[in-house]
């Protein structure tokens, strides 16, 4: 079975979250060596709650549908929560059993959330264009 | 000349894998029964170690061993005591780079290019680090070759080392190899120049003198021999100027002085048991190659690279963007491209899910990919059990591919 299915086709012609988020408390950028990928994200927390979630970078379907379904499902999440996410959820939400080959692409985006949970920005500002994947 | 087609027959792996279209050699080539066959001969008929035992058995797997040592070096123009045994090029390269260290301080400068695989590029960088040398990256041209005027320019001041590859694993660009030594050579005379022929090897005739390069580096793999052996050429005066940078049996005349005294070249830079198996089975392939010709492989390669370049240009038109030269005469078996919007990855998974082969990603040449100001691209290298249809396959599921993903 192709593991381009519709839930993983819609989320990548359609992402969601794919924007820079206002006044952004927690930001990273993760990178896969493997394609030279790079992806970013940002977050803006307030009351220990996710309020908003958004990614920037260009990558293939199965990095961009992850990471769209990833922020979609994180957004409202507390951040412990956050934090307890684990690559099986990440996995369960694309709905495929993938290769490792392409476990990797499929991982960056929880690679970058976790690390922006451990960024905290003050004060808030976007990524600096330097560091932002080129789109 | 025989027809193309037939070529496949030699390759047991497409009786075992019918259909799949094997369009990744640049990564490794398919082998060949009679390459398979001596290595499997040697394991089971002779099996013993070389160099060692003195009864019979172990004096012709020496002999075999040594002969194979032979055909090699006939294949590039070299001298027996000119060729070593390694793992293949990568070890190859490290190897040479371990040899020179001595030779090297902070007063001098290691030239790499753009254009190298990872194997020809960290090695050099590991090498400055390490003796605190300077090491200087010279620059390709827009169409991914050698831009042998600014690496003559970088000559000029005399590096110590210059190191470079044949053929781009990536672009594909034949790089005339002699013209840059010679215009190297006139600058520098000194210099010690490396040529990796990791993408040559197995595509066109390879002449160490006429090259005059001082090392060699390929890889079995390349050229329908197994993994796991290779060999790195020196020139023979060199060689006879360098220690042993690995130490073991095999390699020594005198192991108990306080200072031991060791073999002369090959021996001495060959330390432990080699991959005999592996040796025996690349003399094969070479063999194998002799017999089809050199200028029949190359023949089917370009026509092969020519009709797909023309194919997938006019089924893709402005949406693919095609690396490497123009012309086809400076052109190897591989082609590597963007299409628009589409990430590679996702080309080759979906090629992949219907079995074409092909490879995604940055090819080890992350240098190359920053200086041309490309991410990733998908890349496709032929050889002699290609054909045509394969071609037009791979075309026909690229545009579905596009209608998949935009
Ligand atoms: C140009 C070039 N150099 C070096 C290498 C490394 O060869 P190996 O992995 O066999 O050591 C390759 C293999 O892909 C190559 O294409």
């Amino acid at each position: 079975m192709s593991i381009y299915q519709d839930l993983i086709l819609d989320h990548y012609r359609n992402p969601r979250n794919q924007k820079p988020v206002i006044a952004p408390t927690h930001q990273a950028v993760a990178h896969n060596p493997t394609c030279g990928d790079k992806l970013g994200m940002e977050l803006r927390i307030e009351d220990n709650i996710i309020r908003e979630i958004g990614f920037i970078g260009s990558g293939c379907a199965i990095s961009q549908a992850s990471a769209s379904l990833l922020t979609e499902h994180t957004k409202g999440m507390l951040v412990e929560e956050a934090l307890a996410l684990d690559p099986e959820k990440t996995l369960q939400l694309l709905g495929v059993t993938l290769s490792p080959a392409r476990l990797k692409c499929a991982l960056l985006s929880l690679e970058t959330l976790k690390k922006a949970l451990h960024q905290h920005k003050n004060p808030p500002e976007n990524l600096s264009t330097s560091q932002l994947p080129k789109k | 000349m025989e027809l193309p087609d037939t070529f496949k027959k030699y390759f047991p792996f497409f009786g075992h894998n019918p259909h799949i279209i094997y369009l990744d050699s640049a990564a490794t080539t398919l082998k060949p029964s009679s390459v398979i066959k001596s290595e499997q001969e040697y394991l089971e008929r002779l099996s013993s170690n070389v160099g060692r035992g003195l009864y019979p058995l172990a004096e012709t797997t020496t002999s075999v061993f040594e002969d194979a040592r032979s055909t090699i070096a006939h294949f590039i123009g070299a001298k027996n005591e000119e060729i070593i045994f390694t793992a293949g090029t990568t070890d190859s390269i490290n190897m040479a780079a371990r040899l020179i260290e001595p030779l090297l301080s902070e007063k001098h400068t290691i030239i790499t290019t753009e254009l190298e695989h990872h194997s020809n590029f960290l090695p050099w960088k590991e090498l400055a680090r390490r003796t605190e040398a300077r090491c200087i990256i010279s620059p390709i041209t827009s169409e991914g070759m050698i831009d042998t005027e600014a690496l003559a320019h970088l000559a000029a001041a005399c590096p110590a080392i210059i190191a470079f590859t044949a053929v781009s694993n990536v672009t594909g660009a034949i790089n005339p190899v002699a013209d840059i030594i010679k215009c190297v050579r006139t600058r520098c005379p000194g210099a010690i120049i490396l040529v990796d022929a990791a993408q040559a090897i197995g595509h066109m005739p390879i002449d160490a003198k006429a090259w005059d390069a001082d090392f060699i580096a390929f890889s079995g793999h390349k050229i329908f021999a197994p993994t796991g052996i290779g060999i790195l050429y020196g020139r023979k005066a060199l060689l006879e100027s360098l220690s042993p940078c690995r130490f073991g049996g095999g390699m020594v005349l005198d192991a108990v002085a306080d200072m031991p005294e060791y073999k002369n070249a090959p021996e001495r830079f060959e330390a432990g048991t080699p991959n005999i198996g592996g040796g025996i089975a690349l003399a094969a392939a070479i063999r194998f190659v002799e017999s089809i010709g050199f200028a029949a492989i190359r023949n089917h390669e370009q026509r092969l690279t020519a009709y797909a370049l023309h194919e997938l240009k006019s089924a893709l038109g402005a949406a693919i963007r095609i690396i490497g030269p123009d012309s086809i005469d400076q052109r190897g078996n591989i082609i590597s491209f963007e299409i628009d919007g589409i990430h590679p990855h996702d080309i080759a998974h979906l090629l992949g899910e219907n079995g074409i082969c092909v490879r995604a990603g940055e090819h080890c040449a992350a240098p190359l990919h920053r200086a041309l100001g490309l991410t990733a691209t998908t890349r496709l290298s032929f050889s002699i059990y290609n054909t045509e249809e394969d071609i037009d396959q791979l075309v026909r599921r690229l545009k579905e591919i596009r209608k998949i993903l935009t």
